[in-house]
């Protein structure tokens, strides 16, 4: 069907995108890899001599680098599941017949909008907060001990703040998703005697695959490089508690000023992050082919 | 980049976006938000009134980001800043590289004499100032007097770890939200290192010995972190692992504190009537140190204005850090906000002003503090470094940070004081090798 | 779904749902009620609801503090600039792929995608260098360039999955009549396409907005956006959750409003296509 000339012409089209992209990775990426086999601490300058792996090595050796990838899968994957689970039944509650619908949608979308240092800065001091924030006054009052979430549970409570922006993402593609789902065959089963579980089970759930596919696919691409959340509430504390690796890097290379290190750190996340990428690509591709 | 291409970019970026003409002369601040400086900038109109040729632009942001933000611009030789504002830590390793712009050719009013030796010291290399003081602080033991009187308590002037443990625990009413002390928890090496390196100084303890082994094994250290633990978790507030100066503050501020041992600048504020529920029950006592050691934190800090070399304005911008650090700036803001609010530990007149000590009942404390200090022997024992609440090398901000995380975590109940320490130990020692002080 | 349900049936899910989105929203409304607050009113227990006097008086020390309407104008030039430079590079591509599949065209698709998984901070130092370099620190031009190239993948995914949807016919129909490939462009596929660019332009745009990393690590004042006006008020002296609020309800409130008004072709956008 394409013509040889539309085929050079789509290259012509595609070039400008590909080419620039390449540029944004290559370029600061060739950067950090020089970087990364030097010693180069910003506060002192002069000669960054080769050190070969060295960064690498302590890097890796650091206990901190395993507690941040552990951290950083804990919180991607809790993120994913609690708006997935969420997200589902969410969708199908909105998707009943009530008074209201639109305004509720309103309130359930504002999060999305809601920027992540504000987010945090407000869950952490008017909610979290263990002396005046919100909770500290609700929990007592039913019944529960005073808890202080960013120092007892920081990954946790990291993860929910995290999952309160994406809930509505989630929400809303599932929302449309089983919008278009097929009422007839709902109806049909339904005559059948299927039960409302069995409906979800085998009809609702499937339906979603595909939706559910976008989110996992959309939020992990963001997810893996939450920082703001966590430089606001705990600054990946206590201890390293709620360090990502995005956050280590951070804090190697800007709050150690070890830019030979963090630039290590950083290609080291960029190589996960690339094992996650493929993992997901070829998982999820196959689910997008239309 | 020569500057064609220079101009050329500018030129786009006007003609893409048609932002409006810069005014010949901006001067771009980077400063912390603490209370002071907020002050500061309510005040510019005073400067720019006298100087309607510079414009001022404000970038003002938590201790620890602007930390980051600035010394990544100065280090790249970035030019974003004409004014930073920085500690007596990093001015003379900054001046030692010269990133720093010397203060030389003051205004003639500008009076460096005045200056506190023991603040002006810190800041001058081979005798040139390189950053004017804005505030200096040492550190001292707020308490609430009407506790006390209620207790039955009698703080000394010179308290020992011994009185405050015991004022603490008198002081301790969780179930009616006071704490009986607040003190630093947050992770950072301006954060709970400051505190907890000068609680160890009062403790007898060192960083580091003269072959620069790092010293966190020793009883001294096991002491100091132990104690302070016990405080915090017997007396302490809860969430004490996230709360830093300003939040301390903050809940001394709405009477939550019995104790809370910090910066003497923190006496302005916990005495203001606008902003503090227990301003009128304030009292103040040197920093606490241990029974039969002579030596009370030694804690000295001053936020200070300096100007970087790489910045295209450094005359405006010296025009503007006198302004700010002068007698004048003083006169103005007890003027505005009377003499209480002015900015202390700087200046000698201050401190001979007989205004400025009825109006602030913690003056005579605070210098007290100041003078009690001495950055080339913060601690009793031998040591290779010079410093207060700090260490004097370059590499100690990351040091002090990783293991300010290791206490902190501590705090939060991950680890006991043994752990944190030998990890504090082993962080130290790796760094210190990669970095060649240990062979 | 037009199904018949019993009125109490409707009752019971209009109270569930209300109660779970007034929860959903609650962070929200509770910071927008702290911003009229005053300082000691914010934090006082037990919490003062709508029963409390209400001041403007935060929101003047916030705009006397921080110039509101120059960040504000910052992030409106930032986040529409990148967003429209964004879609000019990536019409075109995403038409190509979309009408002209070659065997690599979902890998490279896949590619661009997973440039959007590198970590912003392994590479913080190496673009400050060229930004100081090309004189691009602290300019609007800087900002727009860097969220251009972060959202490209993004937008060019976006439109890609709208324009599958279009039927080829009708683009053979008119190459049939000889229309040129831009005239096809111009007048045949952006008519069609303007409700998925539109969705598209919305959300690239609400991204760049929030976009917290390189807006703060590569301004300083003069191209500083909302992101930035807001972190001067993390945990800044004595009590300032009021003041917060006010600056939080000021940095939200015009996304929040764009975002509500929008939400139709918002949504279709959100789908990326996973929903036909």
């Amino acid at each position: 069907m394409a013509t040889q000339h539309s085929r050079s012409a789509a290259r012509v089209m595609i070039s400008p995108a590909v080419l620039l992209l390449l540029a944004w990775m290559l370029i600061p990426l060739g950067m950090t890899l020089y970087f990364s086999f030097q010693r180069y601490n910003l506060l002192m300058p002069g000669a960054h001599p080769w050190v070969g792996l060295m960064n690498y090595k302590l890097f890796i050796q650091n206990p901190a680098f395993w507690t941040a990838l552990i951290n950083t899968l804990l919180l991607v994957g809790g993120v994913l599941i609690a708006t997935v689970v969420l997200g589902v039944l969410l969708a199908i509650l909105l998707d009943q017949p009530m008074w209201g619908q639109g305004i509720v949608r309103i309130l359930v979308i504002a999060p999305f909008f809601v920027m992540p240092t504000v987010s945090a800065l407000v869950w952490k001091n008017l909610f979290m907060n263990p002396v005046n924030g919100l909770f500290a006054w609700l929990l007592p009052k039913l019944g529960m001990a005073p808890y202080d979430f960013l120092t007892q549970a920081p990954l946790a409570s990291i993860t929910f703040i995290v999952s309160w922006q994406w809930l509505p993402f989630a929400t809303l593609i599932l929302l449309t998703a089983i919008q278009s789902l097929d009422s007839e065959q709902m109806e049909a089963a339904e005559m059948d005697g299927a039960s409302a579980l069995s409906r979800f089970w085998y009809i609702t759930l499937p339906h979603l695959s595909r939706a559910i596919t976008v989110v996992v696919l959309i939020q992990t691409i963001f997810l893996l490089s939450v920082f703001a959340e966590i430089l606001v509430t705990t600054n990946g504390g206590p201890g390293n508690a709620s360090t990502n690796l995005t956050y280590l890097v951070y804090a190697r290379s800007l709050l150690n000023f070890d830019v030979g290190g963090g630039s290590a750190g950083g290609v080291i996340a960029i190589i996960l992050a690339n094992i996650v990428a493929i993992f997901l690509m070829r998982a999820i591709g196959k689910n997008l082919d239309a | 980049m020569t500057s064609m291409t220079r101009a050329l970019l500018g030129a786009t970026a006007l003609c893409a976006i048609g932002a409006t003409a810069a005014s010949a002369q901006t001067l771009t601040i980077a400063t912390v938000n603490n209370g002071d400086m907020i002050r500061m900038q309510g005040l510019t109109d005073d400067f720019t009134s006298e100087h309607p040729d510079i414009q001022l632009e404000w970038v003002t942001l938590e201790e620890n980001v602007l930390r980051q933000r600035v010394t990544t611009d100065i280090a790249t030789n970035g030019g974003q800043y004409d004014v930073i504002t920085i500690g007596n830590y990093e001015v003379p390793i900054w001046a030692n590289q010269q990133w720093l712009a010397p203060l030389e050719d003051m205004p003639e009013d500008y009076d460096a004499d005045d200056l506190l030796p023991a603040i002006a010291g810190g800041l001058s290399v081979d005798g040139t100032l390189y950053a004017a003081p804005f505030y200096g602080e040492s550190a001292m033991v707020m308490y609430r007097t009407d506790l006390a009187e209620e207790a039955g308590i009698d703080m000394p002037d010179q308290p020992t770890w011994t009185d405050v443990m015991a004022a603490a625990e008198a002081f301790n009413d969780p179930d009616n939200g006071t704490y009986g002390i607040c003190l630093r928890g947050k992770a950072g090496w301006g954060e709970n290192m400051a505190f907890i390196t000068a609680m160890s100084n009062s403790y007898g303890a060192r960083w580091f010995d003269m072959d620069w082994q790092p010293q966190f094994d020793s009883p001294e250290w096991t002491a100091t972190l132990s104690d302070y633990l016990n405080m915090m978790e017997n007396y302490g507030p809860p969430g004490a692992a996230n709360n830093g100066f300003n939040e301390n503050l903050a809940l001394f501020q709405q009477g939550r504190c019995g104790i809370w041992i910090d910066a003497t600048v923190a006496a302005s504020f916990v005495t203001d009537p606008d902003e503090s529920t227990v301003a009128d029950n304030v009292g103040f006592a040197q920093f606490p140190n241990k029974d039969g050691v002579d030596n009370h934190g030694n804690w000295l800090w001053s936020w200070n204005l300096a100007i970087p070399s790489s910045s295209g304005n450094v005359e405006a911008a010296k025009q503007f850090v006198a302004w700010a650090t002068s007698k004048g700036y003083t006169d103005l803001v007890a003027a505005e906000e009377g003499w209480r609010a002015a900015p202390p530990g700087t200046r000698t007149s201050l401190y001979e002003n007989a205004e400025y000590q009825d109006a602030a009942p913690f003056a005579a404390m605070t210098l007290e503090s100041i003078d009690a200090v001495d950055t080339n022997a913060p601690s009793v024992q031998e040591i290779p470094y010079t410093g207060a609440q700090f260490v004097s090398i370059p590499e100690f901000q990351g040091i002090g940070t990783a293991v300010g995380q290791a206490f902190s975590a501590a705090l939060a109940g991950q680890m006991d004081a043994e752990a944190a320490l030998s990890q504090a130990q082993q962080i130290t020692t790796q760094e210190m090798t990669a970095s060649g002080y240990i062979e | 779904m037009a199904r018949a349900v019993t009125p109490q049936r409707k009752a019971i899910n209009t109270i569930a749902a209300w109660i779970i989105g007034l929860l959903i929203f609650f962070p929200i409304l509770w910071t927008i009620l702290t911003s009229f607050k005053t300082e000691a009113a914010a934090v006082a227990f037990p919490p003062q609801f709508l029963n409390f006097d209400w001041t403007f008086e935060n929101y003047t020390t916030v705009q006397e503090r921080s110039s509101y309407f120059r960040h504000f104008w910052n992030s409106v030039v930032i986040s529409l600039g990148s967003t429209v430079i964004g879609l000019i590079i990536a019409v075109p591509a995403a038409w190509a792929m979309a009408f002209v599949p070659g065997k690599q065209t979902k890998n490279v698709l896949m590619w661009m995608l997973s440039t959007k998984m590198l970590p912003p901070v392994g590479v913080l130092i190496p673009i400050y260098l060229l930004f100081r370099q090309f004189g691009l620190l602290d300019t609007r031009t800087g900002l727009v360039i860097v969220l251009t190239l972060m959202n490209l993948p993004i937008i060019v995914w976006m439109l890609y999955t709208y324009f599958r949807e279009i039927p080829v016919d009708i683009l053979e129909a008119a190459r049939m009549d000889g229309a040129s490939l831009r005239k096809e462009i111009i007048y045949i596929l952006t008519p069609m396409a303007v409700p998925g660019i539109a969705s598209t332009l919305l959300l690239n745009v609400i991204l760049s907005w929030n976009e917290a990393f390189w807006t703060l690590n590569l301004t300083a004042a003069k191209a500083a956006p909302l992101t930035a006006f807001i972190a001067s008020y993390s945990s800044p002296e004595g009590l300032f959750y009021a003041k917060l609020s006010a600056a939080s309800t000021m940095a939200i409130a015009p996304i929040l409003i764009l975002g509500w008004f929008s939400q139709k072709q918002l949504v279709r956008g959100l789908t990326f296509g996973a929903v036909k």
